[in-house]
C-alpha cells in the first residue's frame, strides 16, 4: 500500500464528497424549509441523468451543456412537486409526509424501469474524458469537472441562500411560516422555490455525473440513502452541514473501501452515521 | 391503589353526585354491537372452511400468503400505528426470523418450531438494540436510521458466507416428519390453519394489547410525546415494548415464510420493498386499526398477484408502479385506509 | 417544599434563566410574574425536567431533580401544564386523563372512575366521550389542568391557566384553583393576569430578562417600582 495508493483514494473520496454535498444540500433545503424529507430525492437525481443521456442520444448534446436544459427540467418537477403533492400534506402527521414521497420514489424507479429498461446505459463520448497525472496520481477528468462543477453550484446556492432577497425570504420562511407571511412573503411560493432549487441542485449533480457513470433506473437510491445520511449526520437545514457530512463520507466511503472491504464501504459510512447521530441527535450542525 | 387522592377531600363535591354516579355506571367501552359479532362469526367460518370448499393448490397460496404479510403487517401496525414511530426497516426482522428456521433446520437438524422461538427471541433482542439508541431521533430521523439498518442488515447477510451469503440457504426436504421438520408436501392445509392461528393470535395480541394500559401509552407517545412524558409516562420504555411486539410478529412471519417457501436468501428476506409493502399494506386497510392490517394484506396481495400475471412478470416493474402509485394517492387523498373511508361512508367517529 | 437555587439556562448567547433561587413552602400559592420573554415557562421547563440547567440545582422535598427525567419527576409528585396546549386530539377527554392516572394502577376500570372524578371536579364531566380535539379554549384549559391532576401532584406548575380564556370564565378558574389548595396541593402559577395573581397568590416572584428582580407578597410586588418599570419600561417607574 503505497502513499500514492492512499493519496489517490484520498483525493478520489474528496471528489466524489463534493458531489454528495451538493445532492445533500438540496435536501437539506428543503427540509430546513418545510420540515419534509424528499424521499423522492434520488429519483430526481436518476431522472436528471436520464435527461442528460437521452439529450446526447437524440442531439447529440453534449451533458456540459445538457446542464442547463436538465436544471430546467429538474426545477420544473421539484416545482410540479410541490404544487401536486406536497401542499396537501404540509400538515398531515409526519407518517403520511414520509410515505408520500417514499411512495413518489417508487412510482419514478419503476417508471423508469418501466419505460427505458433496466439496461446500464452510458455516454460514451463526452467532452469530458480522459485522465490526467499530478506527482504520480492520476485523477479522472469528468470526476474532477464533476466536483468541480459541485463545487461551483454550492458555492452559488450559499451565497444565494445568505446574499440574495430572495434567499432571506427563504431563510424567513423557513425559520417561521406565518411571521413570514405577515411580512409579504408568501410562504406556498417558498416552498415552491425551495423545491426547485433543491431539485436543480440534484440535477446539476446527475448530469455531471453521467460523464463517467452507468445511468440505470436504481441509481438514485444509493445516492440518495448517502444524502439522507449527510443531511441528518450535518444537520437538518444547514449548508454547511451537508457540505462537511458529504465530504467526510466521501473520504470515508473511498478509505473504508480501500482500508476495510468495498462490500462494506456502505456499512461502515451508515455506522458512522448512527454513531454520530446518537451523539449529537441534531447532527453537526442541526438546528432542528 | 395508591393512597386516595388529594381530589378526594374536596368539600364542594357531593358523595353521591348523581351525574358522577352515572358517569361511572357507564362501561368502558362499548361491547362489539350485534352487527359485529355476526360479522365477525361469517367471516371466522369463511376463513375456517375456506380451504375445504376452495381446495386448488392456487386459491389456498394466495391465503397463506396473505396471512403472512397480514402478520407482518399487523407487527409494523403496533410499532407505527398505535406508537406513532415510523419505522422503514422491519424488513430485518422479517430476515431473522426467516434464516433462523432455515439456518437452524438446515446446519443443526433442529425443528423450525424451536428455529422460530429463536428467531423471536433474537429479533427482540435487535430490535432493543435498535431501539435504545434510536428511539432518540425523532419522526423523519427515526426513519432513516431504521431505512439505514435495513440496508446495512442485507449487505451483511449477503457477505455472511457462514449463513450462505448471497446464495442463501436451500432447506433440505424432509417427507418423514412433516409436523417436526415443519413442512408439508402432501397438503397446503396445515400451512393454511398454522398461519391463520398465528394471525389470530397476533390479532388477539394487539386487541389485548391497545385495550390495556401499553395501548393507553402507545397512543399518548404517538400524539404527544413531550405531554406524555410530563404526565409520567416513560415514553422510551413503552416504545421498545411497542418495537419488540413488532419485531416478534414480523419474526414468526418471516419464519413461516421460511418454512413455506422453503428457499430463501438475503433479495428475498430483507428487501427494501418488503419494508415498503408493509407500510402499503397497512396505510391501504387504516393505520392504527386492528383489522387495518388484514385488509391491507387482503387487498394487496391479490393486486400484485394480479397484475404479475397481467403484465407477463417481465421484472415486476409495474407492480412497483402500481404499488408506489397507490401509496402516493393513498397519503395524500385517503391517509386513513380502507377502514377511514368506511367510516366516513357509514358515518362513524374516528375508530382508533 | 421546592428549593431553586442558583438556576441558570443559556441557549447560545441568550441567557433564558440567570442565577435564580427561590423557595416554595408547603401548601402555599407562588406566583411567577414577569413580561415575555423573562424565563418563566422555560423556568418550568428546569423543574419540571424537560430541560437541564446548565447551573444551579431545583430540591423537591429535599432530594435534587437534576439529571432526572420528566416522567421520573412527576412520579416523584411534581406536574405541570404547558402554555402552549398538547391535548393528545384524537384520544377522548376521558381517555387524555386516564393516561395521567394510570402510573398509580393499572386497572383500566379504575383508572376511569378516578378520571371521572377529576373530570367532575374540574367541570368537564359532560365532554368526557368528546375527542379532545373537539374541545374550546377554555374546555382545553380545564382539560390540561385534570390531565395534570391526575397524576396526583403534591406540587403543581400551572403556566398561564387563564391564558385565552373568556372573561366570564376567569372567576371559575380561580375557584377551582382556590380548591386545589385546598385539598393540599402547593402551586407554582404563572401569570398575567393581575386579577388572578392578586387573588391566588401567597407571594410572588418577579423575572425580568431571565433574572429574579423582586419577591415577596402580591401587594408589595403591586407597588414595587421595578415590576412596573419591566413591564411598561422606565418612563412610568
Amino acid at each position: 500500500m503505497t502513499t500514492e495508493i492512499i493519496l489517490q483514494t484520498i483525493i478520489s473520496g474528496l471528489l466524489m464528497g463534493f458531489i454528495y454535498a451538493l445532492v445533500a444540500a438540496g435536501l437539506s433545503l428543503i427540509f430546513g424549509l418545510m420540515e419534509i424529507v424528499n424521499f423522492a430525492h434520488g429519483e430526481f437525481m436518476m431522472l436528471s441523468m436520464y435527461a442528460a443521456f437521452w439529450l446526447y442520444t437524440f442531439f447529440g448534446l453534449d451533458p456540459l451543456f445538457a446542464i442547463p436544459v436538465c436544471v430546467a427540467l429538474l426545477f420544473g418537477l421539484g416545482v410540479a412537486t410541490h404544487y401536486g403533492i406536497i401542499r396537501h400534506i404540509l400538515d398531515a402527521p409526519v407518517m403520511v409526509q414520509i410515505t408520500a414521497t417514499f411512495g413518489l420514489a417508487i412510482f419514478l424507479r419503476s417508471l423508469a424501469q418501466f419505460l427505458w429498461s433496466p439496461d446500464f446505459r452510458t455516454i460514451p463520448d463526452p467532452i469530458v474524458a480522459g485522465r490526467i497525472e499530478v506527482m504520480g496520481i492520476f485523477i479522472g477528468v469528468p470526476q474532477l469537472v464533476a466536483s468541480f462543477g459541485c463545487i461551483l453550484a454550492f458555492a452559488f446556492l450559499y451565497l444565494f441562500i445568505n446574499r440574495t432577497e430572495t434567499g432571506m425570504a427563504l431563510q424567513a420562511t423557513a425559520q417561521d411560516r406565518e411571521a413570514a407571511s405577515l411580512m409579504g412573503i408568501q410562504p406556498d411560493r417558498m416552498y415552491a422555490l425551495g423545491w426547485g432549487i433543491g431539485s436543480a441542485c440534484v440535477a446539476v449533480a446527475g448530469v455531471l455525473l453521467t460523464s463517467y457513470y452507468f445511468i440505470f433506473p436504481e441509481v438514485g437510491v444509493i445516492f440518495a440513502l448517502i444524502a439522507y445520511v449527510a443531511v441528518a449526520m450535518g444537520g437538518f437545514g444547514s449548508l454547511i452541514g451537508a457540505l462537511v457530512a458529504g465530504v467526510l463520507i466521501g473520504l470515508v466511503e473511498a478509505l473504508g473501501g480501500l482500508l476495510i472491504d468495498p462490500a462494506y464501504k456502505y456499512v461502515i459510512i451508515f455506522v458512522m452515521y448512527l454513531g454520530i447521530v446518537l451523539v449529537r441527535p441534531k447532527g453537526l450542525f442541526g438546528r432542528y | 391503589m395508591a393512597a386516595p387522592g388529594v381530589l378526594t377531600e374536596t368539600p364542594a363535591e357531593t358523595p353521591d353526585d348523581p351525574a358522577l354516579a352515572a358517569a361511572r355506571a357507564e362501561p368502558l367501552r362499548a361491547p362489539p354491537g350485534r352487527a359485529q359479532w355476526i360479522l365477525g362469526g361469517v367471516v371466522g367460518a369463511f376463513l375456517l372452511a375456506y380451504p375445504l370448499v376452495f381446495d386448488q393448490p392456487y386459491q389456498q397460496h394466495v391465503l397463506i400468503m396473505i396471512f403472512i404479510y397480514a402478520l407482518m403487517a399487523q407487527g409494523w401496525n403496533v410499532l407505527a400505528g398505535y406508537c406513532g414511530q415510523i419505522s422503514l426497516g422491519q424488513a430485518v426482522f422479517f430476515g431473522i426470523g426467516a434464516y433462523s428456521a432455515a439456518f437452524l433446520f438446515s446446519n443443526f437438524g433442529i425443528s423450525p418450531w424451536l428455529g422460530m422461538a429463536v428467531g423471536v427471541v433474537v429479533s427482540m433482542v435487535v430490535a432493543l438494540l435498535i431501539g435504545l439508541p434510536t428511539f432518540r431521533l425523532k419522526g423523519h430521523y427515526f426513519a432513516i436510521a431504521t431505512l439505514v439498518i435495513g440496508e446495512i442488515a442485507q449487505t451483511v447477510f449477503i457477505n455472511w458466507e457462514y449463513v450462505g451469503g448471497a446464495t442463501g440457504i436451500w432447506i433440505p426436504i424432509e417427507r418423514e416428519a412433516p409436523w417436526f421438520a415443519f413442512q408439508f408436501h402432501d397438503s397446503k392445509l396445515p400451512y393454511y390453519y398454522i398461519g391463520l392461528g398465528f394471525l389470530v393470535l397476533a390479532s388477539l395480541c394487539v386487541y389485548w394489547l391497545t385495550h390495556s394500559r401499553s395501548g393507553l401509552y402507545f397512543r399518548a407517545i404517538r400524539e404527544e410525546p413531550e405531554a406524555a412524558s410530563s404526565l409520567g409516562i416513560d415514553v422510551t420504555r413503552y416504545k421498545l415494548v411497542a418495537i419488540m411486539v413488532s419485531a416478534a410478529f414480523t419474526s414468526v412471519a418471516g419464519s413461516l415464510f421460511t418454512q413455506y417457501i422453503l428457499v430463501i436468501d438475503p433479495e428475498t428476506v430483507f428487501p427494501l420493498i418488503l419494508s415498503i409493502l408493509v407500510v402499503l399494506m397497512t396505510m391501504l386497510g387504516g393505520v392504527g386499526t386492528l383489522w387495518g392490517p388484514i385488509i391491507g394484506a387482503a387487498v394487496l396481495f391479490p393486486l400484485s398477484e394480479a397484475t404479475r400475471i397481467y403484465f407477463g412478470g417481465s421484472g415486476g416493474a409495474e407492480d412497483l408502479m402500481i404499488y408506489g402509485a397507490l401509496i402516493l394517492l393513498i397519503s395524500i387523498f385517503y391517509p386513513r385506509g380502507l377502514i377511514g373511508l368506511v367510516d366516513k361512508i357509514t358515518g362513524r367517529g374516528s375508530h382508533a | 417544599m421546592l428549593e431553586v437555587a442558583n438556576l441558570t439556562k443559556r441557549f447560545g448567547g441568550l441567557v433564558a434563566n440567570d442565577d435564580i433561587s427561590f423557595d416554595v413552602a408547603e401548601g402555599e400559592i407562588l406566583g411567577l410574574i414577569g413580561p415575555n420573554g423573562a424565563g418563566k415557562s422555560t423556568l418550568f421547563d428546569l423543574i419540571a425536567g424537560s430541560q437541564a440547567p446548565d447551573e444551579g440545582d431545583v430540591r423537591f422535598e429535599g432530594r435534587s431533580l437534576l439529571g432526572l427525567r420528566p416522567d421520573q419527576i412527576n412520579r416523584l409528585g411534581i406536574a405541570r401544564t404547558f402554555q402552549k396546549l398538547k391535548p393528545f386530539e384524537k384520544m377522548t377527554v376521558e381517555e387524555n386523563v386516564m393516561v395521567g392516572i394510570m402510573q398509580h394502577t393499572a386497572n383500566m376500570s379504575k383508572a376511569r372512575d378516578h378520571a371521572l372524578e377529576t373530570l367532575n371536579f374540574v367541570g368537564l364531566l359532560e365532554k368526557r366521550r368528546a375527542h379532545a380535539g373537539t374541545l374550546s379554549t377554555g374546555q382545553r384549559k380545564r382539560l390540561e389542568l385534570a390531565r395534570a391532576m391526575a397524576t396526583r401532584p403534591r406540587l403543581l406548575l400551572l403556566d398561564e391557566v387563564t391564558g385565552g380564556v373568556d372573561q366570564r370564565s376567569i372567576p371559575g378558574l380561580i375557584a377551582l384553583i382556590e380548591r386545589l389548595r385546598g385539598a393540599g396541593l402547593t402551586l407554582i402559577v404563572i401569570e398575567h393576569n393581575m386579577q388572578v395573581l392578586m387573588s391566588l397568590a401567597d407571594r410572588v416572584v418577579a423575572l425580568h430578562l431571565g433574572a429574579k428582580i423582586a419577591q415577596g407578597t402580591p401587594e408589595e410586588i403591586q407597588a414595587d417600582p421595578r415590576i412596573i418599570e419591566s413591564y411598561l419600561g422606565t418612563a412610568y417607574a
